[in-house]
Formats: C-alpha cells, sequence, structure tokens
C-alpha cells in the first residue's frame, strides 16, 4: 500500500455518510497527492463540507476509510486527528469572538504546548516564553494577510471586520504547522475585490510553506481557477467528474449538475 | 516590537488606594451598624459610590493601576484586611460573619473556575462543600487526624464523589448536565436525612480548627491587644481566599484557562484543534470540587456542628446566585456578590423569611441594570506574558 501511495497524503475509499435516509456522501473514492491544491467543488448540499467534517472526524463515516499518509484514521476521534498534521477553517466562521486574536491563534497551536498545570501555575517564565514564541509566529503570519493586523493581535476577535476574521482563522489553521489545511468557503461574505485579495495571500502562503497540501471547497469559481492545481465536483454526496479545472468546467456533465441546480 | 504603547501608558496609583481603602471602610460599616436606618444609609452610600465610580471611570482607573501594580494591589489588601481585622477584634458574630462571607466567596472562585470557564454548570456546589464538611466531621473527632489532613481530605473526598458524577455529567449535554448536578444536591440531603451513622437530621458535632498547635478556640494576645477567637478563623478562610484568587487568576492567565474558554465556546473548534473535551471538563469539575469539599471541611469545623440543612440544595442556588451576580468568569465580582448575599440577610432584620424573595429580586435587579453582572468579564489579554 505504502509503495504505490508515496505521493497520496489523503485518500477516502468508499467513503459513505448517512443522515437518516439521506446519502450525504455516497461511496466517494478521492485522492488527495502530497503538495497540490485540491478544488472541491459542487452544487449547494452535494456533500462538500460534509468531506471536510468526515475527514476532519466532525461527523464520523458509516462506510469506507479514509488513509491520511497510509494511517488509518476513519475511526479516530476528532481531537486526535490534528496530531496527523491535519487542520481546517469552517464555511461559517468558528472564531471564539469574546477571546483575543491571540487566544484563537495559540489554540492551532495546542498540540505543541505545554497543557501541565504545573509549567501553567508555577513555571511561569516557560510559560511566557511559549506565549512569546506563539506571539512572534503569530505576528509573521498575520502579517503576510495584513500589515496592520499584527498590532490588533490583543484585540478581541469580535472588534475585527468579517474579512480579518477569516484571515485570523486561516492563520490559527496554519500555525500548528499542518501538512493539510482544509479550507471551507473562504470566501464566504466577502466582496469581489477581498476574495482577490484572500486568493493572492493563499498563493502566498503556499510559496512560503513549501510542501503544504490543501483542500479548498469554493463557490467562487474564479478562485478555484486561480489557486487550484486539480478538481474534484462532487453532486448528490458523489463524484461526477475529476481533472484540471478548465476541463471540469467544461464538462456537459458538471454544466447539467450546477444548470439543474440554477 | 512594538513597546512603546505599552510604557507609555501608565496610570496613576491613587484610585487602588481609594478603591481598598473604600472597601474596607465599606465591610466594616456593613458589618458594624445595627441600626436598620443607619445600615440603610450606608447601604445607599456605598452603592451611589459604586455607581458613581462606574459611571466616571473610577473603575477603569482601578483596574488599570490594579494589572500594573500587583504586588502593590496585595500589599494594600493585605493591610486593608488588618485593619478591618482590628476594628472588629473582639465582634464575634461579624468575625463569623465575615469567615463566612471568604468561605462562600472561595467557593464561588470554584464554580467560576467550573461554569465561567469551562461552561459546566453545576447546581450542586452546596452538596460538594456538604461533602467536605462532612468529611471533617468523621475525620476531625479529637485526636483524630491531624487537622491540616483533615481540611486536605475534605477537598478531596468532595473531588472522588464529584468524579462518580462526572459520567453523567459529560454524557448529557448543557441544561442536563445540570439537571444530573441538582440531583445529586437534592438527594445529598435525602440522605444524610436518612442515615443515622451521619448523625441524621440532628447532624454531628466537630471540634474546633488545630493547625499545628495554632489552636483556634484560643483568644489572640498580641500586642496587649486581645482578639477574639474567631480572628484566627478570619484569617485562615481569608488566606485561602487569597490563595485561591491567585491561582484562579493564574489559571486564567494561562493556556489551560484559554482551553477551558474554547471548550466553552466552541466544542467543535475546540476538538478539531486537539482539545479532548472531557479531560478539560473533568479538570474544571475537580478543581473546583476540591475548592468547595476544603472550604466546607473549614465551615464545619468553624462552626462546630453540621447538618444537613446547612447544605441544601436552596445554598447551592445561592452560590451559583453569587457567581452570576458578580459576573460571570470574573472573579474579583465574587467578593462583593457573596457579601451582599451572605451578609444582607443577617444585617436586614426585616429580610429574613423572605430570604429567597430577596435573592430573586436582588438577582433580577442587578441583572436588569448589569447584565454581565456587578463586574463584568475582560477580554483576557496575554499581552504581559507574550512580550516579557
Ligand atoms: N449534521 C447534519 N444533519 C443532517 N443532514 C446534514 C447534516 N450536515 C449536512 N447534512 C445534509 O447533507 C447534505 C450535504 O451537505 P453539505 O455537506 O453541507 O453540502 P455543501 O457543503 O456541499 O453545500 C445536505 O443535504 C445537508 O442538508
Ligand atoms: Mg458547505
Amino acid at each position: 500500500m505504502t509503495g504505490l501511495s508515496n505521493n497520496v497524503l489523503l485518500e477516502s475509499r468508499g467513503l459513505t455518510v448517512r443522515f437518516g435516509g439521506l446519502f450525504a456522501l455516497n461511496e466517494l473514492n478521492i485522492d488527495v497527492h502530497n503538495g497540490e491544491v485540491l478544488g472541491l467543488i459542487g452544487p449547494n448540499g452535494s456533500g462538500k463540507t460534509t468531506f471536510l467534517n468526515v475527514i476532519s472526524g466532525v461527523y464520523s463515516a458509516s462506510a469506507g476509510k479514509i488513509l491520511l499518509g497510509g494511517i488509518d484514521i476513519t475511526r479516530e476521534k476528532a481531537h486526535n486527528i490534528s496530531s496527523y498534521g491535519l487542520s481546517r477553517t469552517f464555511q461559517r466562521s468558528r472564531l471564539c469572538l469574546s477571546l483575543s486574536v491571540f487566544d484563537n491563534i495559540a489554540l492551532g497551536a495546542q498540540r505543541t504546548l505545554n497543557n501541565g498545570l504545573w509549567h501553567n501555575i508555577v513555571q511561569r517564565k516557560s510559560f511566557a516564553a511559549e506565549a512569546r514564541k506563539i506571539a512572534e509566529e503569530a505576528r509573521e503570519l498575520l502579517h503576510v494577510f495584513n500589515p496592520a493586523l499584527p498590532d490588533k493581535l490583543f484585540d478581541p476577535a469580535i472588534s475585527l471586520g468579517m474579512i480579518d476574521r477569516r484571515r485570523v482563522e486561516i492563520c490559527r489553521a496554519l500555525i500548528g504547522k499542518p501538512k493539510l489545511v482544509l479550507l471551507d468557503e473562504p470566501s464566504a461574505g466577502m466582496t469581489h475585490d477581498e476574495t482577490d485579495q484572500v486568493v493572492d495571500e493563499i498563493l502566498g502562503i503556499r510559496k512560503s510553506l513549501g510542501g503544504l497540501t490543501i483542500i479548498i471547497v469554493e463557490h467562487e469559481m474564479g478562485l478555484i481557477e486561480r489557486v487550484t492545481d486539480r478538481c474534484v465536483v462532487l453532486n448528490y454526496g458523489k463524484k461526477i467528474c475529476e481533472g484540471k479545472f478548465r476541463d471540469v468546467a467544461a464538462d456537459p456533465v458538471v454544466r447539467e449538475a450546477y444548470l439543474g441546480q440554477a | 516590537m512594538t513597546p512603546s504603547s505599552r510604557t507609555l501608558a501608565r496610570g496613576p496609583v491613587w484610585p487602588l488606594f481609594v478603591a481598598v481603602a473604600f472597601a474596607a471602610v465599606a465591610l466594616t460599616a456593613l458589618v458594624l451598624i445595627e441600626n436598620q436606618k443607619l445600615l440603610g444609609a450606608a447601604l445607599a452610600i456605598t452603592a451611589a459610590f459604586c455607581f458613581c465610580a462606574a459611571r466616571f471611570g473610577g473603575v477603569a482607573a482601578t483596574e488599570v493601576a490594579a494589572s500594573e501594580n500587583p504586588w502593590l494591589l496585595r500589599g494594600l489588601i493585605t493591610v486593608a484586611s488588618l485593619a478591618v481585622i482590628f476594628v472588629l477584634r473582639d465582634d464575634n458574630f461579624g468575625l463569623l460573619m465575615l469567615a463566612t462571607v471568604l468561605i462562600y466567596a472561595t467557593i464561588c472562585l470554584g464554580l467560576t473556575v467550573q461554569m465561567g470557564y469551562a461552561g459546566l454548570t453545576n447546581f450542586a456546589a452546596a452538596a460538594f462543600a456538604g461533602t467536605g464538611g462532612y468529611t471533617a466531621a468523621m475525620l476531625g473527632q479529637q485526636g483524630g487526624l491531624p487537622d491540616a489532613l483533615v481540611l486536605v481530605c475534605g477537598g478531596l473526598v468532595a473531588v472522588f464523589i464529584g468524579s462518580l458524577l462526572i459520567l453523567p455529567v459529560l454524557r448529557t449535554r448543557g441544561h442536563y448536565g445540570a439537571l444530573t448536578t441538582m440531583a445529586f444536591g437534592v438527594m445529598f440531603n435525602v440522605f444524610l436525612d436518612a442515615n443515622d451513622f451521619f448523625g441524621g437530621p440532628q447532624g454531628l458535632k466537630l471540634p474546633g480548627i488545630n493547625l499545628f498547635g495554632w489552636d483556634f478556640t484560643n483568644d489572640i494576645h498580641i500586642f496587649g491587644l486581645v482578639l477574639s477567637s474567631y480572628v484566627n478563623y478570619v484569617i485562615l478562610t481569608g488566606i485561602l481566599t487569597a490563595l485561591a484568587m491567585i491561582f484562579v487568576g493564574l489559571l486564567d492567565r494561562s493556556w489551560v484557562g484559554v482551553w477551558f474558554d474554547v471548550v466553552r465556546l466552541d466544542e467543535t473548534a475546540a476538538s478539531v484543534f486537539g482539545l479532548k473535551i472531557a479531560y478539560w471538563k473533568v479538570l474544571a469539575f475537580t478543581i473546583g470540587n476540591f475548592l468547595a469539599g476544603l472550604m466546607g471541611a473549614v465551615y464545619a469545623k468553624m462552626t462546630g456542628f453540621i447538618a444537613p440543612a446547612n447544605f441544601t440544595f436552596g445554598d447551592s442556588l445561592v452560590m451559583v446566585s453569587i457567581v452570576i451576580l458578580g459576573g460571570i468568569g470574573n472573579r474579583w465580582g465574587v467578593l462583593p456578590a457573596a457579601l451582599i448575599v451572605v451578609l444582607l440577610p443577617e444585617k436586614l432584620q426585616f429580610i429574613q423569611e423572605y430570604r429567597l424573595i430577596f435573592y430573586a429580586v436582588l438577582v433580577i435587579a442587578i441583572l436588569t441594570m448589569r447584565p454581565d453582572g456587578l463586574v463584568a468579564r475582560r477580554v483576557r489579554k496575554l499581552r504581559a506574558e507574550a512580550s516579557a
């Protein structure tokens, strides 16, 4: 198995998620290669978010398998999956709005921090050293997105605008140095210009963090065209097409799926 | 990177002196004054002062000064506490009330960790305190274990009983978890009432504290002064409250505090980034129950007698209302809230039989005016730690 899938970071085999009688994912086989940006597209309700949820452990699979780096993570609990190098953002923002930007981003590095009571309460010097390290890394990441953001590190997340909240969420996903990042509609709630900006930022980040693998779910086809190496199209929980965006977009089956919705 | 804004913005220190002095004077006045009209006037003045301080930036200035001068704050509180003790030195009833307020406040600090931080509603705090109290009664008879151990055992047994309860609390979500603790709180009383081994409804007697030869039943003779034996209890509960305040404060300003908040605010985000929800809830439950059990044991030894009626479901509700009234998640809030809720019904004679109505009206009134409680929780800023 490992010999063949050397270049495959994530694979799903016959992956099925059922909600009662509804097949949100239906026998899905998807390969994600090391270092690629995979676009996951499809009409509303086709199962894109469900796919991200099931591989990050938020939902459990009804049938089938998920392998990450050759390891079967199908039955892993959500809180263990991040230790395999997976992190994500959410379609509906899941920042803790009453906490500072710093606290929110620190969560992304939680695995690497010392959570012992003794360390946190008594060894305040070494706790502060960790906090300093996180603050430095967070500032660096935030700066890539928006040079004004590092100064807002200790502001409450609720004081940020929509687009900056998105950026903070992406920073939270990146600070733990994951191998695979799942982005669920990063342009949701943004204007066209803001979307363009975020695309540039994602491309910039990818250049600076060589080897990062990304699965991106998007509605905005311009964004998909610019950032993805390959696309998988879902409809009713099934894969109906896969390939380069240009080819996929020209595929009659895909056109019909989108038209059928409109 | 940008230390300039930090070093420049040092505020004045005097609000800290004013605030601590005011708190000490108000506290002493509320304990000492018996005349109901005078008491009413003192309360009105206190409320007006607090209102003005909040309105005209005094509270904010005090907070800035306190966070910039933590050691000055601790020193001032120590001096003020000694002054209050000196003034009340032979007022047994006043000292007993003061110690009781401190015991309630410390239990509510535990509840703050559970409810305010980790989002775990606990309607059985009085039962956990009672567990500590009964542990002290069983272990702390004359010639039994040394009292330091007895008090710690009070906390540990409360943690143990809590760990029996934790599975149903974790399995059920939201309001159902709260119901589980409620059921325990009620069962605790029923069990003790029916059980002669624990003294039944008549309860149990137990001797006062003797810590390493420091006998709490003796008056204190110092500098030619005689201090009531109850001063011993005020000092002990004061030290325990201070330690709990420091501990809970450090907890809040650490990763543990951040993870508690995330677990409370968004379980999905918490678990996706590697937090095991059950672990953090158990930790918060354990910390809170330990404090409740410990302080319950102190309470039992202080009053010298405990019965099921001391630890009712109503008392648990009072503790929850202290946390909400103070400003949920703000550890400073429990101090004025415990003072109001514990002291006022004792002092204002006309309320005594309407106690529960008093609590209800008070909670509704304060929360109508200040929905976040007396001292609302502030956004945690780990700036000082992260740029040390
Ligand atoms: N937790 C859930 N419970 C029940 N049905 C769900 C749940 N999550 C998603 N679904 C259903 O699964 C289908 C796929 O949803 P989703 O993955 O969110 O679609 P997409 O992200 O592609 O718009 C939809 O029909 C949706 O209603
Ligand atoms: Mg979706």
